[in-house]
């Protein structure tokens, strides 16, 4: 089903990444902070899916880990290397709209410091991977539960401790015509997720067809 | 005694009207040298209007860098997967032709 959706679903992402710049121009001006605050629909939307593909991974990591289904850990292997994709957009755009907003880059506060250490955490993951040899997938199973167990207090950590980054009321607080280009762009990189993630999990189901090929042929 | 306490009473009152005299001219010209109050949110901060042009950072160049870093990080990876993906089916493709079997490509779609 996937397959056929794939390509319908590429299209219809790469329409709405062309039509983005041109409602977030449309979109009003915040009173205070004026054109910098043009990062938030990227910014907000973008960890945002970093949340939710921490998530993904973190869920199929345990379904790999109790289940032991393959498939499992192959939608894991794809939604960490989307973590750190996502992640190093939130972590690059933060800096950039904080150094206009606050005037400074970067701040050791809760919220942004427990970003880079999930983001790290995914990071570790992927080179877990790809240089721990044997029974690293289940070592990473390991390290992407965790990780995922860090979203809800990168999160909430804007409410627990005082720091520089906005609270989470601002989404609900948010000006009508402010909310359409968010949500837009909100759709836009889960529906990047969603094909990225299939593309991803589609490669490491063709690198598992090639390793049974590769017995195969050593076999005969 | 009683001529003693009135010269008493006397220069205690003379002195009482001094000290309010004295008061009164000095303490507006005490107001005038200190410094005019300010909240402490302008002791700390200048209004951004009122700073000379070289001195305002501009938003446009890190906005454009902003949502530059974010197409180019998705183009890199969509490229790096794509470069992979064509990879691997290569790969599949020669081990089919060698161990004569026929790509299993077609068939799963």
């Amino acid at each position: 089903m996937m397959n056929r959706l794939f390509a319908p679903l590429a299209m219809i992402v790469a329409a709405m990444f062309a039509y983005a710049p041109i409602m977030i121009a449309n979109a009003p001006y915040e009173s205070t902070m004026g054109l910098i605050q043009k990062i938030f629909y990227f910014h907000v939307p973008a960890a945002l899916t970093f949340f939710l593909a921490a998530f993904v991974c973190g869920v199929a990591s345990a379904m790999y880990l109790f289940g032991r289904r393959p498939s499992a850990d192959r939608v894991a292997l794809a939604a960490a290397e989307l973590t750190v994709l996502l992640g190093v957009i939130v972590l690059i755009s933060g800096p950039l709209w904080a150094r206009k907003a606050w005037g400074i880059w970067w701040d050791w506060d809760a919220r942004l410091t427990s970003t880079l250490v999930l983001w790290l955490t995914f990071q570790a993951y992927l080179l877990l991977r790809r240089y721990g040899g044997p029974g690293s997938d289940r070592l990473g199973a390991g390290v992407a539960i965790f990780g995922m167990c860090n979203v809800p207090f990168v999160y909430w950590s804007v409410e627990f401790w005082r720091t520089l980054h906005p609270k989470t009321s601002v989404l609900p607080t948010l000006q009508p015509g402010m909310r359409g280009p968010f949500w837009f762009c909100v759709v836009a990189f889960v529906g990047l997720f969603v094909v990225l993630l299939a593309a991803r999990t589609r490669l490491e189901e063709r690198r598992a067809e090639l390793e049974q090929l590769y017995l195969a042929v050593e076999g005969e | 005694m009683g001529e003693y306490r009135k010269i008493v009473g006397n220069a205690g009152r003379a002195l009482m009207m001094c000290c309010v005299l004295l008061g009164g001219v000095a303490a507006p010209s005490t107001a005038a040298h200190q410094p005019p109050r300010t909240t402490a949110a302008q002791d700390g901060f200048v209004p951004v209007d009122t700073l000379p042009p070289e001195d305002r950072l501009p938003a446009a160049p890190l906005l454009v860098a902003a949502y530059s870093v974010a197409w180019v990080a998705i183009m890199i990876y969509v490229w790096s997967l794509w470069r992979r993906l064509s990879r691997v089916e290569r790969e599949m493709a020669t081990l089919g032709q060698r161990s004569g079997e026929p790509d299993r490509r077609g068939a799963r779609h």
